[in-house]
């Protein structure tokens, strides 16, 4: 679903929503909802009922309207907007972290990666976008009910072939023995990562990259020792977005001259007042600006990264 | 659980190859990032290293992440170097607060080997390591530093009298990150972070017929090929008679099955309506990209700042024109009929010169509906205006303009805290979703 991997699913002016797809329903950049679509079935949202079977037929991208007339888009699912609709059994990582994970891991296509916990998937997601379609995601969860949520996701995003989940405490016990030395990379998002490195460290093959996740500066002092003995070029990296708010605006223009500038006061703000210009020539044509977003996340947290030593 | 025999079976030219071959493109990294060089590991191919040349021979065939040590004899050598694996085991020390800077004074008289006695240790054959350890016998303050500047000492003299060498393989993040150290202006400023972005919100992945338009001398154009692994297309689009250079493909390690998938088609030929034989208008089948077996260098150096990217010609005969890289073949007709019946599924537009808008309207069209796309600029403005204009038309929803930000740590005993210098701008990037443009029909109910 998520990826093109069946060329009868691939993306296309004339791949329309088929029974059984699963849909992004998107009513706003910040409200979306992922939906299995089914003949008989109907969305229930604010605007009223939507039917499934009113959407069979038309293509991904569509505007579709509910018995009251308001309407929403339905997208074609990807890893991003995946990350936006899941169930949040855990915190999960955002596009900023998965993005720079994804590139300073070098995982490419056929690539084999270990991770521990699978959380909500999230991340895990987006490796195996990465690693199709010849690669594989092996993801362990210590939580057996979460690993088998997880199981179904991958099952409903289409990506079961390229992911396996297994119940696993990866602190305790180490990732299990048949991987030693066939990892690409590895990525911890774990308590204590650092009673995990030295099994990470066995599973890489030689020059291999890991990632630890920490939301901790503690828990990263203790894993870059852990780090040290066996690993290089250990360096860490906190990455952020910052969004922006664009509108149009009309900015108001005074004379430069002083005396006309006192003639013309503070006019109160007039949405789209063309029209309404003095004398003095106080108004302007509408512009586009743009600036910051007022509020952020401002921590998701610190990532580590490490390269095998070469010993051989 | 069992795992994947594909990754046992790694070809010589795959892109996940542990080992260097004849012909592969790496990187070195010499003395710990203060010079990046990119090369072709040849018979012939040799790094400068002062004023002297050592040849890569003794490179190929060595796993990537291995360590070479530069030591003098008839010439320069690379040797392999194998470091212990206790590694720098400083920080176990007791960091002693005994010691500090007071007895210190700056008068160079602290050295008592002379430039004359290192020349005639050389030519008695002294190893790099040997001249350090003499250096560091004959420093009558060197016992009094600290252990961190100890440390610092006997790295400072290593660099200078046995570099190190670091073996490492070329992608898309190594040769963003290079050329964004020294060279930023030849990818649009464009930081590692803001081509991760770029890369995910324009859902580049296996199998994927990604529409690029790459004004960047081909980073994402090699970036995006690296992830679609020989499957799928990334076609450049460019306007005019010639499609945009993008030699920086070439310091990828692309198989031959990859490079393929890099093609261009110039906007005409993707928006006429036809689709035949007249479609081929332009015979300039001599790409910009083509070359022979002539070692590509570009030296990121730290003591002259710059990098050139200047093609070294190599003048032995005995190298045989080595995987000859043809990424930007012109994209095939079946290929182009194809895109203009189903769309393409990605669209990413590095063009920091041009008005984005000016680009997305003429190729938003190409693309399928629900689609991601992703255009990167240095400039916020030009985005904004664009992204105004997507949301009037309404052509687009998802617009997002964001900008990443990215901060490195150093970490260590009671020594923590975020690096003192950072890049302050990456770029900006603005996301969205193509939608259908048909409007619906109220429904009866």
């Amino acid at each position: 679903m998520i990826l093109p991997i069946d060329p009868a699913n691939k993306l296309s002016f004339k791949r329309c929503i088929k029974d059984g797809d699963l849909v992004i329903v998107y009513e706003r950049h910040d409200t979306m909802k992922a939906v299995k679509v089914s003949e008989d079935g109907v969305l229930q949202n604010r605007f009223g009922a939507f039917k499934h079977s009113e959407w069979i037929g038309k293509p991904f991208g569509s505007k579709v309207l509910s018995n009251k007339g308001s309407f929403v888009y339905l997208l074609a699912p990807t890893a991003e907007l995946w990350t936006l609709v899941l169930s949040h059994r855990t915190q999960i990582l955002y596009i900023a972290d998965i993005s720079f994970v994804v590139m300073y891991l070098e995982i490419v296509p056929g690539c084999s990666v270990l991770e521990s916990g699978t959380g909500s998937g999230s991340l895990t997601t987006s490796l195996a976008r990465a690693v199709a379609p010849t690669g594989h995601v092996y993801t362990f969860d210590f939580h057996e009910q979460r690993a088998a949520s997880a199981r179904e996701d991958f099952e409903k995003t289409g990506l079961s072939n390229l992911v396996t989940v297994g119940v696993r405490d990866i602190q305790g016990e180490g990732f299990p023995d048949e991987f030693c030395g066939r990892a690409d990379s590895v990525f911890l998002d774990l308590p204590q990562p650092w009673l995990a490195i030295p099994s990470a460290g066995k599973m890489l093959k030689p020059d291999g990259i890991l990632c630890s996740f920490s939301p901790c500066i503690e828990q990263v002092r203790r894993s870059c020792d852990a780090l040290k003995s066996h690993f290089t070029d250990i360096r860490t990296f906190e990455v952020l977005l910052r969004t922006y708010e664009v509108r149009q605006k009309i900015l108001e223009r005074c004379p430069v001259n002083e005396e006309d500038s006192n003639k013309c006061p503070p006019r109160k703000r007039r949405q789209g007042s063309a029209e309404g210009s003095n004398g003095n020539e106080c108004s302007s044509s509408p512009t586009v600006v743009i600036r910051p977003s007022g509020e952020a996340r401002g921590h998701t947290g610190y990532l580590t990264f490490a390269r095998l030593k070469c010993f051989v | 659980m069992s795992i994947n025999k594909a990754i046992d079976e790694d070809s010589n030219q795959n892109i996940n190859s542990r080992l260097t071959w004849e012909g592969c493109n790496v990187l070195l990294d010499i003395n710990d990032g203060d010079r990046l060089v990119f090369a072709r590991l040849t018979a012939a191919s040799t790094l400068k290293i002062g004023n002297k040349k050592c040849s890569l021979q003794p490179l190929i065939g060595c796993p990537f992440g291995s360590l070479f040590q530069v030591e003098s004899g008839k010439g320069l050598i690379l040797t392999r170097f194998v470091p212990n694996a206790e590694g720098n085991n400083l920080e176990e020390k007791d960091v002693d607060g005994s010691k500090d800077n007071r007895a210190l004074v700056d008068n160079n008289t602290a050295q008592s080997l002379t430039s004359e006695d290192i020349d005639e240790m050389r030519k008695q054959g002294a190893k790099g390591d040997e001249i350090v350890e003499a250096l560091i016998a004959n420093s009558a303050t060197f016992e009094k530093k600290t252990l961190f500047s100890q440390e610092k000492y006997r790295v400072k003299k290593q660099k200078k009298y046995a570099p190190r060498v670091l073996l490492r393989r070329p992608f898309a993040r190594s040769i963003c990150e290079a050329y964004f150290k020294k060279h930023p202006d030849k990818i649009g400023f464009m930081r590692v972070d803001a081509l991760s972005l770029l890369l995910c919100l324009g859902n580049v992945t296996s199998n994927a017929d990604v529409l690029l338009v790459d004004m960047l001398g081909g980073i994402v154009t090699g970036a995006i090929a690296e992830r679609l692994g020989g499957t799928g297309y990334v076609c450049n689009t460019y306007r005019g008679s010639s499609p945009y250079p993008v030699d920086i493909t070439r310091m990828f390690n692309l198989s031959d099955e990859i490079c393929k998938r890099i093609v261009h088609a110039s906007l005409t030929d993707l928006n006429s309506s036809q689709t035949g034989a007249s479609v081929s208008v332009n015979q300039e089948e001599t790409l910009p990209v083509t070359h022979s077996g002539n070692l590509e260098e570009v030296g990121v150096s730290a003591e002259d700042g710059g990098m050139d990217i200047t093609p070294e010609k190599v003048p032995s005969p005995i190298i045989k024109p080595c995987k000859s890289i043809k990424a930007g073949q012109k994209a095939p007709l079946e290929a182009i009929k194809l895109w203009k019946e189903n769309g393409f599924s990605s669209l990413i537009i590095a063009a920091p010169e041009q008005d984005p808008w000016g680009i997305i309207k003429e190729v938003l069209p190409l693309l399928s509906f629900s689609a991601p796309f992703a255009i990167y600029h240095q400039y916020a403005q030009p985005l904004a205006t664009c992204m105004h204009n997507l949301q009037i038309e309404k052509m687009a929803i998802g617009l997002q303009i964001s900008e990443p930000w990215l901060r490195e740590y150093q970490i260590l005993p009671s020594r923590t805290h975020p690096h003192m210098q950072m890049s302050a701008f990456g770029g900006y990037i603005l996301s969205g979703t193509k939608i259908s443009s048909s409007e619906p029909v109220a429904s009866s109910n």
